[in-house]
């Protein structure tokens, strides 16, 4: 397990060895986030393509005042796409980008819940068998017998994807 | 808030001081009797050596007091200025800048060194002729004691700066026989009375055998401020038996008995003598400036910001309504905004000469460095620019004026064998032309040799032996990183970094650089920035569904394309314009909007001083008074933006890269050549 997972809010009702996270659904697959970096849950926002930007990241939102891209996980991970529903809320988490702390907002299909995991029960990603590029995923943790992805989202910003623009 | 550290508040004036002391010491190289130079370095010497040991820089004070004692002795005509003293005064000062930098470090060995060299630059001239000259004079006058009359007036604010008028009467009577009489006329009555404020001038009259001078040097420190005059007196006797004596603590007592006021008119008499309408010709009207930090500034430029956002929604709101009265409100509401945004920008700005200053230090060392012959000059210091983009020009400027002096200028011997003169020049220049500041480092030098740059070029595979590129683009290799041509490597420059540092500084300040250079006449770089980094006016557009904006100071016109015109030009890449041929790029194209195009193109001509292109848009919507919101690091890779802003609806426009479609769109045109 790598560092995001570790990294724990000090000063927190969490008992020891667990985490807090927000839990959301993409495509079907539950994903969570450390709660701590979460910083709101939007409805929709009118968005702005922005030409030439990389696919999964190819908008941004007025984010009360503030311009923040939008990021689709679904594209970065290569799964199919699918229209909005009344459900879709964005998740605005802000990361650490090259030193620079940045508000990014993610698609999400639904939310669902803050709840606390237990990192005992993480597990690196399989180096096979998994439908999505595994540097990309953080790690997996069981709950309930289902999987809980922890996407990485540092190695998905970082990555190059391809351009969106025809040239 | 949480209150400033006081160290922090003395290293902010510490700045200060040290900077009027380098500039003070550079004037003073060149002009080497001036005493009013000479004066203001010990002043700022004295009080930085004051501040010093009033805020706990003991060291600093310490230090400091030797090059007080030096400088003190050059006041009084002790020993000469020379330009060894104020070169050890300049590197002192700049051992004082560490010592206010880091108080605790370790700097005896350095400290010991530097006061020789003080010692040894003093005392050189000591036993020159000229100051004995000076020194004889001085005692044969004070032997015969005169009569002074002595009016002095201090500012209103005295003790909130901490000034105690107690010390200059106790100075003056020092010197020899010393009556003292209070004016308190400009007293107001007990209900305006400002407890903290000074309302007094004194009457003093003063027997001593010393010279006006030396009464002058009592109130050095507060000259620029106060009120003085100083007369010799031809019968002592008369203001000395209408002066009134007061004591000391009277002097100071800020609310007196009103039962007074007896004294008070012969106060006022006393008053009414002529001297009291001569005012020292010294006497400065001082613009009164407030010290802000920084972030305040920031912080009400976004609130300024979110006011631009908001009124332009009313506007539309306004515009789409048929209420008369409220458009009215919107207009007014636009108007003062407008304003608003202008006082805020004309806050931020500062002169370049505050950026240009910084370099003369610089040269002065190069020259010893480099053994040339180096004259920094400059031109257009009054430009002025955001603060912002101001700081973080320094750095690269350093880099260019650096590489001016150690590649660009010849040396002595190769100056004069080319025919010129031995002194070769640097020159700073700043204009401002439309939305955009041109700094310029010109020299004269021996200008950029272009075979080495491409010979370099294709050693380190940046281009392809042998390969055509234009002009500019073979200079501009020079900002490549790692990229030098200097064949030796000196400690100033010829590392290879340097260069591309500058153009990544003036890429993230959204400027450009243009480099001209001719073989032995010399070489210019211009740097072209934005004026501000905050808002800007801009056009906006329309290219499919998106929004875009334009800075409007690139806008040179816009023209509708007909469509017969629209038809001609498919499958080409420029439209004849007055004769002259601009090539264009299709916005919608090179967005891939996959929208069909409206009925009538518009296009947008914009252009980067020399180049210019054509934008094709599918609707102008008009002038956008634009708050930039810069684009986040994932965006980083995406240059034809170079920023985004939010429109009255709240949706986000984003701001086209002027530079970058122009630069596109030459890049088109030559290939569009290269295959005719």
């Amino acid at each position: 397990m790598s560092d995001l997972a570790l990294k724990i809010k000090a000063g927190r009702d969490v008992p020891a060895g667990e985490i807090e996270v927000l839990t959301f659904e993409i495509g079907g697959e539950t994903f969570a986030l450390e709660a701590a970096i979460v910083r709101e849950i939007l409805d929709l926002l009118p968005e702005t393509i922005v030409p030439g930007s990389r696919p999964f990241v190819n908008a941004v939102v007025n984010f009360r005042g503030k311009v923040i891209p939008l990021a689709d996980i679904r594209v970065a991970m290569g799964m199919p796409t699918a229209a909005t529903t009344i459900d879709s809320r964005i998740v605005v988490v802000e990361l650490d980008l090259d030193g620079v702390p940045s508000l990014i907002g993610l698609r999400t299909d639904r939310v669902n819940e803050v709840t606390t995991l237990s990192k005992a029960n993480g597990e690196p990603p399989p180096r096979v068998g998994l439908k999505w590029p595994a540097q990309f995923i953080e790690c997996l943790i069981q709950r309930e017998g289902a999987f809980i992805i922890f996407p990485n989202l540092k190695a998905i910003f970082a990555s190059k994807g391809k351009s969106s623009q025809p040239s | 808030m949480s209150t400033p550290d006081p160290a922090d508040i003395f290293r902010i004036e510490a700045a200060e001081l040290l900077e009027q002391m380098e500039q003070g010491l550079l004037d003073l190289e060149h002009r080497l009797d001036d005493r009013t130079l000479v004066d203001a370095v010990f002043r700022a010497l004295h009080t930085l050596k004051g501040s010093g040991a009033m805020f706990g820089f003991d060291r600093l004070a310490a230090f400091t007091h030797h090059c007080e004692t030096a400088f003190d002795r050059v006041r009084k005509g002790l020993a000469d200025a020379t330009p060894d003293l104020v070169s050890a005064v300049l590197d002192a000062r700049d051992h004082m800048r560490a010592l206010v930098e880091d108080p605790s470090g370790d700097h005896a060995e350095e400290e010991r060194y530097l006061l020789e060299r003080l010692q040894a630059a003093v005392s050189g001239t000591s036993t020159s002729p000229a100051t004995t000259i000076v020194e004889t004079p001085k005692p044969a006058v004070p032997d015969v004691p005169t009569t002074w009359h002595i009016r002095f007036g201090l500012p209103e604010n005295t003790f909130v700066n901490g000034t105690n008028p107690l010390s200059f009467l106790d100075e003056l009577r020092d010197m020899g026989e010393c009556h003292v009489l209070l004016d308190r006329s400009a007293l107001p009555p007990l209900e305006k009375l400002d407890p903290t404020a000074l309302y007094f001038t004194w009457d003093v009259t003063l027997t001593t055998s010393k010279s006006r001078a030396d009464i002058e040097d009592v109130f050095l420190f507060v000259m620029d401020d106060m009120s003085l005059t100083i007369e010799e007196a031809t019968d002592g006797a008369p203001v000395v038996s209408a002066a009134l004596p007061v004591s000391e603590p009277e002097a100071v007592q800020a609310t007196p008995p009103v039962s007074e006021a007896p004294m008070e008119r012969q106060a006022v008499e006393a008053t009414s003598r002529p001297i009291v309408e001569v005012a020292d010709p010294k006497l400065k009207r001082k613009v009164e400036s407030v010290r802000v930090p920084a972030e305040r500034l920031d912080e009400l430029m976004d609130r300024v910001g979110e006011l631009v956002i908001v009124q332009s929604r009313l506007q539309q709101i306004a515009a789409s309504g048929a209420d008369i009265a409220l458009r009215t409100v919107s207009e007014e509401m636009e108007r003062l905004c407008s304003e608003l945004r202008v006082t805020m920008m004309v806050l931020r700005m500062v002169p370049v000469a505050t950026l240009f200053d910084r370099y003369r230090r610089l040269v002065h060392d190069l020259q010893r460095d480099t053994g040339k012959k180096i004259e920094l000059s400059t031109d257009g210091e009054s430009t002025e620019m955001d603060k912002t983009v101001i700081e973080r020009l320094a750095d690269p400027l350093v880099h260019l004026v650096r590489n001016s002096a150690d590649h660009g200028l010849e040396s002595t011997e190769e100056r004069i064998a080319a025919g010129k003169s031995e002194t070769g020049s640097i020159r700073l220049s700043a204009r401002q032309t439309g939305g955009e500041v041109i700094i310029s480092v010109i020299d004269d030098g021996r200008g950029i040799d272009r075979a080495r740059v491409r010979a370099k070029a294709e050693t380190a595979g940046l281009i392809q032996p042998g390969a055509t590129i234009p002009d500019q683009e073979l200079l501009q290799l020079i900002f490549q990183p790692g990229f030098s041509t200097a064949s030796s490597v000196t400690n100033l420059s010829g590392r290879g970094v340097g260069m591309d540092v500058v153009k990544k500084a003036i890429e993230s300040l959204h400027g450009s650089i243009d480099i001209a250079s001719r073989p032995g006449e010399g070489s210019t770089v211009s740097l072209r920035i934005p004026l501000t980094l905050a808002i800007i006016d801009g056009l906006l557009v329309r290219v499919g569904e998106g929004h875009h904006v334009i800075p409007l100071p690139a806008v040179e016109e816009c023209i509708e394309i007909s469509q017969e015109e629209d038809l001609r030009s498919r499958g080409r890449a420029f439209l004849s314009l007055r004769d002259a041929l601009v090539p264009f790029i299709r916005l919608r194209e090179l967005f891939a909007t996959g929208t069909k195009p409206d009925l009538y193109q518009k296009m947008v001509v914009v252009s980067t001083g020399e180049e210019r292109v054509g934008l094709i848009v599918d609707q102008i919507i008009g002038h956008h008074q634009t708050v930039i919101k810069s684009m986040s690091k994932l965006h980083d890779d995406v240059t034809t933006f170079s920023g985004a802003t939010i429109l009255g609806d709240g949706s986000v426009a984003l701001i086209l890269d002027v530079a970058n479609l122009v630069s596109l769109g030459q890049e088109q045109e030559a290939r569009l050549r290269a295959i005719a």
